[in-house]
């Protein structure tokens, strides 16, 4: 299964920029289908960055936010090639994480 | 250990004595006491906050998530679009220009579920965030910031022309 996870990390002096972008459909549980049954909810509850095994941002999330999520964020103390994991589980239980590098 | 505790006698007294009942109540293990005083604190765990994602309105989450309301402040920039053409895709950025922040959280008080997206901040972390939300229809959008205990906010209007969470 291809990765869902993208993510950029920029390390521009001390502080680092993490853009991400994942793929999940992020259904609401609110729209209907094509023969009008109502897809059930299906998003993205939980994900965690972390930084050299220290957890540098976690996003907790509802049905609200929107297909294929994009999240950007900063830190400080991560240096160039440091290893940055991006992790999430949705409410089905499904998970996906990747060992990424700042750049 | 008990040297360096023992150095400023009068001063500390009361200290101490804190100190040492709690001491004694680690070793004696006042086993309710100690759980209440953990579970308060050990909120570090990557855990979804169900039931302020479960509430309705504005009030009702805030209180489920937080315990309590905000009170506005303009250290909170929340940069939204004024049009949102497509409710299914709204840029929401938030910005916390105070110290210690260590939550974010962006409400919606028109979609079904109040509160969109809850974000623990570190110490290290910049207290920002940008993301994409769903809006069903026109409303405010709600930004706060938990920062030494407080709640701050800003609130801005977003008129939406097509909605978000409807078929």
């Amino acid at each position: 299964m291809p990765n869902t996870i993208r993510v950029r990390a920029v390390a521009n002096g001390d502080t680092v920029e993490v853009q991400s972008l994942i793929q999940h459909p992020m259904d609401s549980g609110f729209v209907k289908d094509k023969k009008g049954n109502l897809i059930p909810p299906h998003y993205i509850e939980v994900v965690t960055f972390e930084h050299a095994g220290k957890v540098v941002f976690s996003a907790f999330w509802g049905p609200a936010v929107s297909k294929d999520p994009y999240i950007k964020f900063s830190f400080k103390g991560g240096k160039k090639g440091d290893p940055l994991k991006i992790s999430w589980v949705d409410n089905e239980g499904q998970k996906d994480s990747l060992d990424g590098k700042i750049l | 250990m008990s040297e360096k505790m023992a150095a400023p006698q009068p001063v500390n007294a009361e200290r101490r004595l804190i100190l040492k009942s709690l001491t004694f109540a680690g070793v004696a293990g006042f086993g309710l006491t100690g759980g209440g005083v953990w579970s308060a604190f050990a909120d570090d765990a990557p855990t979804w906050p169900h039931d302020a994602f479960k509430q309705k309105n504005l009030d009702a989450a805030l209180k489920a998530l937080y315990g309590k309301g905000f009170e506005a402040s303009d250290k909170i920039a929340l940069d939204v679009p004024e049009i949102a053409e497509n409710g299914a895709v709204v840029p929401v950025s938030i910005t916390a220009s105070l110290p210690g922040v260590t939550s974010l959280a962006i409400l919606i008080p028109v979609n079904p579920f109040t509160l969109a997206a809850y974000y623990k901040v570190p110490a290290g972390t910049d207290a920002a965030v940008s993301c994409r939300l769903k809006m069903a229809k026109t409303s405010k959008v709600i930004a706060v910031a938990e920062a030494g205990g407080k709640l701050y906010g800003a609130s801005k209007d977003v008129k939406v022309t097509l909605g978000g969470c409807g078929g």
